[in-house]
């Protein structure tokens, strides 16, 4: 099972994932940054989602953060984005 | 999930209180008032939501003793503001982030080395002879001998638990 995530449609820039924290305020600004460029991406709110989902999660994250903070953005399953880094996030799509 | 809303006197509250802390034991919080509110609201909804005051940009396990290291003020506080200028979540800043001069970048988690960082200290502590033990405040550093930690830590107000024997007796 894979927990599904939502979607904010926007300019395709390659496949991109969000692990997000609901309660999380650089979460919620690179979610704000994303969508302010219009970025087409999935994102999840990881401590929403409760049970094995979110066991599931973790592991996914650990695979590009082994130190599974948030947010993290995985770009095409290969590139990883840790933190609010707002310089990376917008040279990576501007 | 059930979480009760959180209001606005509840996050005022909260604020008042953890800056009358923090003014009297030396630190200050981020100057930019919604940007800490809205970290403070955070940790209201994981207080409804796990019953302590975890860190509102990490994950909590729901598991208080196992959250013990990452509930506000985090154990990692005072050495990332040492090193960085904020805490992890930036609910507390140092001077040059609160004036303005510098400003706050992404804080890699220390949390990830807890397990090295533990076994790196038991190798360097040893038992001496002492008349009572020395606990250690885990969240600032305050020291004190005694048989039992004191209630609330005097410095930075963290609580019993989070206390941790340095030297035994």
């Amino acid at each position: 099972m894979t927990v599904e995530k939502k979607h904010e449609s926007g300019t395709k820039k390659g496949d991109v994932i969000l692990y997000a924290l609901s309660t999380c305020q650089w979460c919620r600004k690179t979610k704000d940054l994303l969508n302010e460029l219009g970025i087409d991406y999935y994102y999840v709110d990881v401590d929403l989602v409760i049970g094995d989902g979110q066991k599931e999660l973790t592991e996914e994250i650990k695979k590009f953060n082994p130190a599974v903070s948030f947010p993290t953005m995985v770009i095409n399953e290969r590139d990883s984005i840790v933190g609010f880094d707002e310089d990376k996030i917008r040279e990576k799509f501007e | 999930m059930g979480v009760r809303q959180i209001n606005e006197k509840d996050i005022d509250l909260y604020f008042n209180k953890i800056n009358k802390d923090a003014i009297s034991s030396g630190y200050d919080l981020n100057p930019d008032i919604s940007f800490t509110k809205s970290l403070i609201r955070g940790i209201l909804v994981n207080i409804e939501r796990y019953g302590y005051d975890a860190c509102p940009c990490r994950l909590a396990s729901g598991n208080k003793k196992e959250d013990i290291d990452i509930i506000c003020p985090c154990d990692y506080r005072d050495i990332d503001l040492d090193q960085y200028g904020a805490c992890y979540c930036a609910l507390y800043v140092d001077e040059e982030i609160k004036s303005g001069k510098k400003k706050v970048l992404p804080i890699p988690d220390r949390r990830s080395n807890r397990d090295k960082e533990k076994i790196d200290n038991k190798n360097k502590i040893g038992n001496i002879d002492l008349k009572y033990p020395i606990w250690r405040c885990k969240v600032c550093g305050y020291l004190c001998a005694r048989d039992n930690p004191p209630a609330v830590c005097p410095v930075c107000k963290a609580k019993k638990d989070r206390f941790e024997i340095l030297l035994n007796k």
